[in-house]
């Protein structure tokens, strides 16, 4: 006991030894913590049998020119329009300079297939689901916060920053397209 | 006051057996009942009792509720139902909880107002306040979470614009979306994570609330006044003083809540909630819970860029800021007096304040589109919007310096002596 005392003594007065050890137990401690709680963070991210829906196919031929339908992709809600004439043309017609978003009508659809606009359905202000067919400008209103876009699903007026978004699609046929 | 002297003797040999290990008793007696409390507070003094009752009815019968209920996309709804048209006493059980949350805000917007007149929050109170802001916050996140249990159309919705906030945040926004709905949509892991934390945030709730009360018997209560405690002629024991004044005010408020539980137990929600969560479909009017259309009101109002922020960011910004401004309150307030009642100026402006809260709440319950006095709705907000900011950010700062307020009295005391002279206008006997 005595001489056990004493070394410690003696190795006491060695404070850069003292510091280090202290230093570097709190960071492997810190470490340690931030490891443990990685992943209990991570779990609140979508899981494997969410992301497992990337692509969708669906078919357009039973949607006349004038009607429009709304599906399901990853969750969300997809919109298909079926653009009449008068639409497009509204559509063309509209200086870029008027746009919050500038984006050409021909940026929002896919060359030959420009009767077509599919667009996610979710406004790009806080996601709800704007209606088809109305507000000023003919296109989609959105009921929340009174966002409206046009007939190019390019916002006009109210809060929303951004043109609806457009998923990532390709049509396989005139009449069948794959979203995803 | 913290350092006052205890009046508790052990009356018999178990107590002092027990005082000498864990001195819970006389804790309990130091701050419930011998706690010197100042002897002018009015009835708004009573809604803090009020709030901590509040507490415990939504614990108790929240838990009675998760007995039943089935936190799961598909059986969600039909839950509710269940617990409300079969199981025994729920009908009552799952009212007291949905209006209880009502009853709840209700007391806290009074207890926070009541704290902006008298001038609560001023030094030595920070802490104090600092710490209601957050219970507040707190209290906003678990109504909102509990809200989109049902879910009916009106939960999903608001859980989903209300996630959708987050998104707005510059770089970070779209990970941190991910990782609060668990997709890429509001669904059935979203449901999930809040009712698990529907679950806890309460008791992490209760807890801030007991800091809440120690950082209150540090400095002692402010007081109608606003003068501080000089002696203990100020004071009176809060029990039974207070312990009957703040029963009185529990019973009366039970009143009213009575009244909703027994005879409109929906007239606060909206009959949209009563259809099934529908993603494809946005109801066409949809507006959050009462208590948080003021805040609705200020996201909405910004619908155009600010310099390179846009719109959406914009609202964001301001509707995290209207209430983060509160934390800040004590030291933008930069007058040496309390109590609004002798800030002749001030007053015009806090009640102004009161006003326009509830003008904003007006506006945030109207339709996008719509126009109220003859000013849209986006223009109305946004005006009521600048003045929220104003009051807060120029009018306080600017006031404590270029008004005089009336001369104080010399104490409580006297203050009270004074008021029961005029009052029965017979002399007081000094
Ligand atoms: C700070 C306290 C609390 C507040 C402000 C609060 C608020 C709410 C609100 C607004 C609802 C929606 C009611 C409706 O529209 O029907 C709700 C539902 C619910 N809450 Fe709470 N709650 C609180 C505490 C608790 C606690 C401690 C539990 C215990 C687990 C709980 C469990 C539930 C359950 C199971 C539901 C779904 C049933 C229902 O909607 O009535 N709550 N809560
Ligand atoms: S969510 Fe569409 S305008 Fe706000």
């Amino acid at each position: 006991m005595a001489t056990q005392s004493s070394t410690a003594h003696q190795d006491a007065p060695n404070p850069g030894r003292r510091d280090f050890l202290y230093v570097a137990a709190g960071a492997v401690g810190a470490v340690g913590v931030a490891g443990a709680v990685w992943p209990l963070i991570n779990q609140l991210n979508p899981d494997a049998s969410v992301l497992a829906l990337a692509s969708a196919e669906f078919d357009l031929s039973a949607v006349e020119e004038g009607q429009s339908l709304t599906v399901k992709w990853r969750g969300m809600p997809v919109f298909i329009r079926h653009r009449t004439a008068t639409e497009i043309e509204e559509a063309k017609a509209v200086p870029l300079s008027d746009l919050k978003d500038p984006q050409t009508d021909a940026q929002r659809v896919k060359e030959g297939h420009e009767q077509w606009l599919i667009m996610i359905a979710t406004c790009t202000h806080l996601g709800c689901i704007p209606v088809g067919e109305s507000g000023e400008f003919g296109g989609w209103f959105c009921p929340c916060h009174g966002s409206q876009f046009d007939t190019a699903g390019r916002i006009r007026k109210g809060p929303a920053p951004t043109n609806l978004v457009l998923p990532p699609y390709e049509f396989i046929s005139d009449t069948q397209v794959k979203i995803g | 006051m913290a350092s006052h002297e205890s009046s508790y003797t052990p009356g018999n040999p178990v107590e002092k057996w027990l005082d000498d290990r864990l001195p819970i008793i006389r804790f309990s007696k130091e701050h419930l009942m011998d706690y010197p409390t100042p002897k002018n507070l009015n009835y708004w003094w009573t809604f803090g009792g009020i709030l901590a009752v509040m507490l415990v009815v939504q614990i108790v019968t929240g838990i009675v509720l998760a007995m039943h209920y089935a936190p799961n996309v598909a059986l969600a709804f039909d839950s509710l139902e269940h617990i409300r048209r079969d199981v025994s006493g729920g009908r009552i059980i799952q009212a007291v909880h949905a209006v209880g949350a009502s009853m709840f805000f209700a007391a806290v917007y009074l207890h926070i107002f009541r704290g902006l007149y008298f001038g609560s929050y001023k030094a030595p109170r920070e802490i104090l306040w600092i710490l209601g802001v957050l219970i507040f916050v707190l209290m906003m996140a678990t109504a909102f979470m509990g809200y989109v249990l049902p879910w009916g159309q009106m939960s999903y919705w608001a859980a989903q614009v209300i996630t959708n906030i987050f998104a707005a945040i510059p770089i970070v926004g779209e990970p941190i979306l991910l990782l609060l709905r668990g997709g890429f949509t509001v669904d059935n892991a979203t449901l999930n994570r809040f009712f698990s934390l529907h679950y806890l945030l309460p008791f992490v709730i209760a807890a801030v609330v007991a800091l809440h009360i120690w950082a209150l018997h540090v400095p002692g209560n402010n007081n109608p006044i606003g003068v501080e405690v000089k002696s203990s002629r100020d004071t009176v024991p809060f029990h039974p003083y207070y312990t009957m004044k703040d029963l009185f005010a529990i019973i009366v408020f039970f009143i009213p809540f009575a009244w909703f539980v027994f005879f409109a137990p929906d007239i606060l929600g909206h009959s949209d909630n009563y259809i099934q969560a529908n993603s494809l479909v946005t109801p066409a009017h949809i507006v959050p819970e009462w208590y948080f259309l003021p805040f609705y009101a200020i996201l909405r109002a910004i619908d155009f860029n600010i310099l390179f922020i846009d719109s959406k960011l914009g609202g964001v910004i301001f509707f995290g800021g209207s209430i983060l401004i509160l934390f800040f309150l004590p030291w933008l307030d930069t007058s040496k007096v309390r109590s609004g009642t002798f800030r002749p100026i001030f007053k015009w402006f806090f009640w102004l304040f009161v006003v326009n809260f509830v003008m904003l709440a007006y506006l945030g319950a109207s339709a996008a589109d719509s126009s109220v006095l003859g000013l849209s709705v986006a223009d109305f907000s946004k005006l009521c919007t600048a003045y929220y900011f104003l009051y807060f950010l120029v009018i306080l700062p600017l006031l404590g310096r270029l008004e005089t307020p009336r001369s104080l009295p010399e104490s409580i005391s006297e203050a009270v002596l004074k008021k029961s002279a005029g009052g029965s206008s017979a002399a007081a006997a000094h």
